[in-house]
């Protein structure tokens, strides 16, 4: 690698570390007032204008309070979960393509932090990685909430995993690669002539067993027992105060942007505009006067700001099922996720299979 | 004895997406009119007070005459109903000078004390009371920042109240 590889990756690290951590803020506010309207109130509004200030007032709320650590906890693990829960979904965004390349001098730079050729593998591989802060931290609070908390969270992120592995695969047949860059180029064609062939349009059952696993891999609401206010105080994190839970709570929304990333990169087309875009970007360009390198920059630019708006369609929705459905009872939860996505995915993995081998895939 | 109740559920009953759909469709439309029509149940409490009924009971006062003089002649019929026992009266004669009515005020309280935080509002001191002397106001921002303050004295019950408040 020589310098301007280097500075590009630098500057790729940091662009997407800011775009994700100030997208919680945000997410964080609309959670809050979304809720409000959701339930025909008005949400917090007196920090700032539209309250928008308020992530900031509860985040040096955070900052102030006591830094507690439980006397009997053990205190390596019990300081490593929050690290880990929040590191583990920002190192998956290394794989995520959130552009195709820009075109700087005669180079091309495309807008993925790490080209790998099997990207969606390292996305899992850190998703993954998120069951560990849960249980490190129910376990090392030393807390009845906490274990159950932990127990009940592992448990269910690694039966979802299962549902969510065997949809991952069913797509992986379709678009026949695991790079998640040549899986959007395959989302580019039109399907019919119209229809973007996004994956949702492909399978559409693999895309609910996928929505649902992603929201019992984030802890989302309908799937929320590991914390479970209710029963549990606060679940896995209630023995953590002050920064530390502010870790936990970014690790989550994190968690969220992250899981909404990759399932806009399987099922809706990632960075991929609406297909009839292209033209209007190029008559635009042309208008403007660009070269055929502007032309491919202004691209570049409109298809990072369409992954930033369907990440926030995504995310609408996160918030949008969370504050409409109840909670699972514990068993529902598991039978939904053992009974019913499982055998829902094997048979949709065989219909796909199948369907394959026919057209001649 | 329970009634056991068997509904029949349909395919799509039992998928249970047509009803999350329901779910997630009547949630929007609250979304849609809270944000865009305004539509909230939410009231702004410094800026905006909530309209209580014409007989709500809350902060106590003592009406007074055109002269300020109170209405009150200390017959003690309040402080013998009162279920909390929160109204203490000291009487005395009131002076000549004082008294343009004659016969009508021959008494007057010298201390009139109310420990609101005793008093449990049920407004049978007002039902009592035979010069429609004491009353129960409709402020009900009565917070106070000692203890002290939430025990009224004759000079606080007889302020000013337009109506009743």
């Amino acid at each position: 690698m020589d310098l301007f590889e280097w500075i590009a990756l630098i500057l790729k690290l940091v662009f997407v570390l800011a775009a994700v951590l100030n997208t919680v803020p945000i997410v964080v506010w609309f959670e809050r007032r979304g809720s409000a309207w959701m339930q025909g109130r008005v949400g917090p509004n007196r920090v700032g204008p539209f309250g928008l200030m308020q992530p900031i007032a509860d985040v040096i709320k955070f900052i102030f309070k006591e830094d507690f650590v439980p006397e009997q906890a053990s205190k390596f693990f019990y300081h490593a979960a929050p690290v880990l829960a929040a590191v583990a979904p920002l190192a998956a965004f290394a794989a995520i393509p959130f552009g195709s390349y820009l075109i700087i001098g005669d180079r091309q730079v495309p807008l993925q932090i790490a080209q790998l050729d099997v990207g969606i593998l390292a996305a899992l591989a850190f998703a993954g990685l998120e069951v560990y802060p849960v249980m490190l931290s129910g376990w090392a609070s030393n807390n009845k909430y906490s274990t159950f908390g932990a127990l009940r969270g592992s448990s269910q992120m690694v039966s979802y995993e299962i549902g969510l592995g065997l949809a991952l695969v069913s797509m992986l047949m379709i678009y026949g690669t695991l790079d998640l860059n040549a899986m959007v180029k395959y989302q580019e064609q039109t399907l019919w002539g119209f229809l973007p062939s996004w994956g949702v349009f492909l399978n559409p059952v693999a895309f609910v067993i996928f929505l649902v696993a992603i929201f019992a891999e984030t802890n989302r609401l309908p799937f929320d027992l590991p914390e479970g206010d209710a029963e549990l105080v606060g679940g896995y994190h209630t023995e953590y105060g002050s920064t530390k839970f502010l870790m936990f709570f970014f690790a989550e929304y994190i968690a969220m942007i992250m899981a909404s990333s990759l399932l806009i990169t399987l099922f809706f087309g990632g960075y991929a505009p609406l297909p009839g875009m292209k033209a209007g970007v190029d008559v635009l360009a042309s208008a403007l006067g660009f070269g055929s390198v502007g032309t491919q920059n202004l691209w570049a630019v409109v298809q990072v700001l369409s992954m930033i708006f369907k990440v926030g369609c995504v995310m609408f929705f996160f918030v949008w099922v969370r504050w409409t459905f109840p909670r699972f009872r514990f068993d529902q939860l598991m039978d939904l996720g053992w009974k019913i996505l499982f055998p829902l995915a094997l048979i949709n993995l065989l219909v796909v299979a199948i369907f394959i081998a026919m057209l001649g895939g | 004895m329970a009634i056991i109740v068997s509904r029949k559920e349909r395919f799509l009953d039992k998928l249970y997406i047509p009803a999350l759909l329901v779910g997630l469709k009547v949630t929007f439309r609250r979304f849609f009119e809270s944000l865009f029509l305004g539509r909230t149940m939410t009231i702004q409490y410094p800026e905006q007070k909530r309209e209580y009924s014409q007989r709500f009971r809350g902060e106590h006062f003592i009406s007074v005459d055109a002269n300020k003089v109170e209405n009150c002649t200390s017959c003690y019929l309040c402080q013998t109903v009162c279920p909390a026992e929160c109204i203490t009266i000291i009487a005395e004669e009131r002076p000549n000078d004082q008294n343009p009515y004659g016969v009508r005020k021959e008494k007057r309280p010298v201390r009139f004390d109310i420990d609101a935080l005793r008093c449990c509002f049920c407004g049978f001191c007002e039902e009592a009371c035979p010069k429609d002397a004491i009353k129960l106001s409709r402020n009900y921002e009565m917070a106070v920042e000692t203890r002290a303050q939430a025990f009224y004295d004759l000079d606080h019950l007889k302020r000013e109240v337009k109506g009743r408040g």
